[in-house]
């Protein structure tokens, strides 16, 4: 994964991608050292810690994409309070979007802070069964910035997954910022403790996206990450007026049902523009209940329900094997 | 010695704290509305994930050659008065994931900076990533040394994104970077068919922000399905629909930008 910049590697060179890159006593004096230990695997003892933590953890979903601002975070919120629905579900949705935690304001938890039990800290929770765990709720002031280069957000997530007391859960899911750097690598180390059914990459329907989702998806292969499948957000806008149809973001190459095709992932659906969505999220709302009989709604309910239907198909039996 | 940056006026950083918000348009843009007005631009793409700019100008098959003072940037046209670098021209193939942690990426912008022979240029145009990490860190503190004039912020009109673009002013009070305004994109969309104007993703939200943090607003942009066509084809947005919705407001923004910058000289 972290490549090393490049010169002459030490003979017991341990590999870049080991637990022990930068760390290894071959590793002293290689001009690489400094980059293999920042971008270091998390070495044996806390993987056990977080292999712990996790193990009662049925489902984890990771919700990427190449391409900011299609919708990931407004996906995985009602992701979450749509799998919560059902009441005897316990679901956790984890926010690693360091930088730009838009979660605790789609879910109305702005101004919530998270308190610090014998067990760990507790997640923020919106409903009994849906937790909520994002830096937002770490920051004192909505001004406050966190400017923090790659290992320092590595840590952080590190806490997330190993001191949020989560309890059992059903489903975790796992929000992303975009890209394919250090949040995306460290989660997916971390998370290989644990059983993870796979990744729903969004995206729009025009190249300019579906440019970036590729690399995406290109990262999925590499880390070895089942793709669940694809969504096409923002596919389409009906005038409320007229009830014309306007591609505001245009798929000039076949959009996302193209890539798929050619990529062999699944389309697991798109979710037309509707007003309604962003103003919910702005109020912290969920926009299935808020709007019941939006095309949106029942585009987003049958994603979430094919989603559901592919962690049952592929439920580990309890004994997980490491 | 003369550094690759010594020929370049004026550098300005297109930021947001949030992703998706149109970053890239608006560089593209304002440099294509710059250039009509006669200025040479450039672009540095600092966007290592998730390249936008080539594609935006056509030339995302397009190589880097080196030359004596370092790296030749990709020129749009013969007329060489728009230019260009960034990561997606050296990716050997277009979907490859460039999947770095933070120092090796640190590397890359140190080397965009320092060996990319812009030679003269009025304008050169930072596109960045979303977010407050490693490459904003890496970016500033390498442009720091030279004529640094300060930076454009992008938003969308709702609440979500404002709150990601504060965080971003921080970075800018933090870094001691001059904010020139906040540009509050995808502003209303005006159907195409009827006219009927409707608030897609909400309205206002950045003139709010800018006047709540005693910034200049420099416009709002609205949704312009010609303009989103214009970028997919690598088209000339600015030359090709003076008419389009979108058009007055991004020839404002490139205009506040130059008279800005008459006033310093």
């Amino acid at each position: 994964m972290a490549e090393a910049a490049g010169g002459p590697q030490p003979e017991d060179c341990p590999g870049s991608s080991s637990a022990q890159a930068g760390r290894a006593a071959a590793c002293q004096g290689c001009p690489n050292q400094g980059l293999c230990a920042a971008g270091a695997a998390p070495d044996p003892a806390e993987l056990s810690e977080l292999r712990s933590r996790l193990r009662a953890v049925k489902h984890t979903v990771l919700v990427l994409s190449g391409k900011g601002g299609v919708g990931k975070s407004t996906f995985s919120a009602l992701l979450a309070h749509g799998l919560a629905a059902d009441e005897a579900k316990q679901v956790a949705l984890l926010d690693i979007d360091i930088c730009g935690p838009s979660i605790p304001k789609m879910m109305g938890l702005e101004g919530e802070q998270v308190h610090q039990s014998g067990s760990g800290w507790s997640p923020v929770y919106v409903e009994e069964n849906l937790g909520v765990m994002s830096v937002g709720f770490l920051l004192s002031s909505p001004d406050d910035a966190v400017i923090w280069r790659g290992p320092k957000k590595n840590g952080l997530i590190k806490q997330f997954l190993r001191d949020v007391d989560w309890g059992e859960v059903d489903y975790l899911i796992v929000d992303t910022p975009p890209g394919t750097s250090d949040e995306h690598l460290s989660v997916v180390q971390y998370l290989s403790t644990t059983h993870v059914d796979g990744a729903v990459i969004i995206t729009t329907p025009q190249e300019v996206a579906l440019q970036d989702v590729r690399k995406e998806i290109n990262f999925c292969h590499k880390v070895k990450l089942p793709i669940i499948g694809v969504v096409e957000n923002m596919s389409g806008f009906i005038c409320p007026k007229c009830k014309k149809e306007s591609q505001i973001f245009p798929p000039t190459t076949g959009g996302a049902e193209k890539m798929c095709q050619n990529l062999n992932v699944s389309l697991l659906g798109k979710v037309p523009l509707d007003p309604q969505i962003g103003k919910c999220c702005d109020k912290g709302q969920s926009f299935l209940s808020e709007a019941p009989e939006s095309p949106a709604t029942s585009s987003y309910r049958n994603i979430i329900q094919r989603i559901q239907e592919y962690c049952d198909q592929h439920h580990l039996p309890e004994e997980k094997i490491i | 010695e003369r550094t690759n940056l010594a020929g370049v006026r004026h550098i300005l950083l297109v930021l947001s704290g949030k992703g998706g918000v149109g970053k890239s348009t608006i560089s593209t843009q304002l440099a294509l509305a710059l250039r009509h007005s006669g200025r040479r631009v450039g672009i540095m793409d600092v966007d290592l994930c998730g390249p936008s700019i080539p594609r935006m100008f056509r030339v995302q098959d397009s190589d880097v050659h080196q030359c004596d003072s370092g790296w030749v940037p990709v020129y749009v046209d013969q007329d060489k008065s728009i230019s260009l670098m960034s990561i997606g021209f050296l990716l050997e193939k277009p979907d490859d994931a460039v999947v770095w942690r933070g120092p090796k990426k640190n590397a890359l912008i140190k080397q965009f900076v320092a060996d990319v022979a812009w030679g003269d240029l009025d304008f050169l145009i930072v596109d960045t990533p979303p977010g407050t990490s490693d490459e904003h860190i890496s970016t500033v503190e390498a442009l720091r040394p030279h004529k640094l004039l300060g930076a454009i912020l992008v938003t969308t009109p709702q609440a979500v994104s404002v709150g990601d673009v504060r965080r971003e002013l921080t970075f800018c009070k933090k870094t001691g970077l001059r904010v020139l305004g906040i540009v509050e994109n995808m502003s209303g969309f005006v159907c195409p068919h009827c006219s009927e104007c409707t608030n897609i993703f909400s309205k206002g939200g950045g003139e709010e922000l800018a006047k709540h943090a005693g910034v200049p607003f420099l416009g709002c942009v609205p949704l312009d399905a010609q303009l989103s066509q214009s970028l997919e084809e690598g088209r000339d947005f600015i030359q090709d629909f003076p008419k389009s919705p979108a058009f007055p407001a991004l020839a404002r923004i490139a205009q506040q930008i130059l008279d800005g910058t008459s006033q310093q000289s």
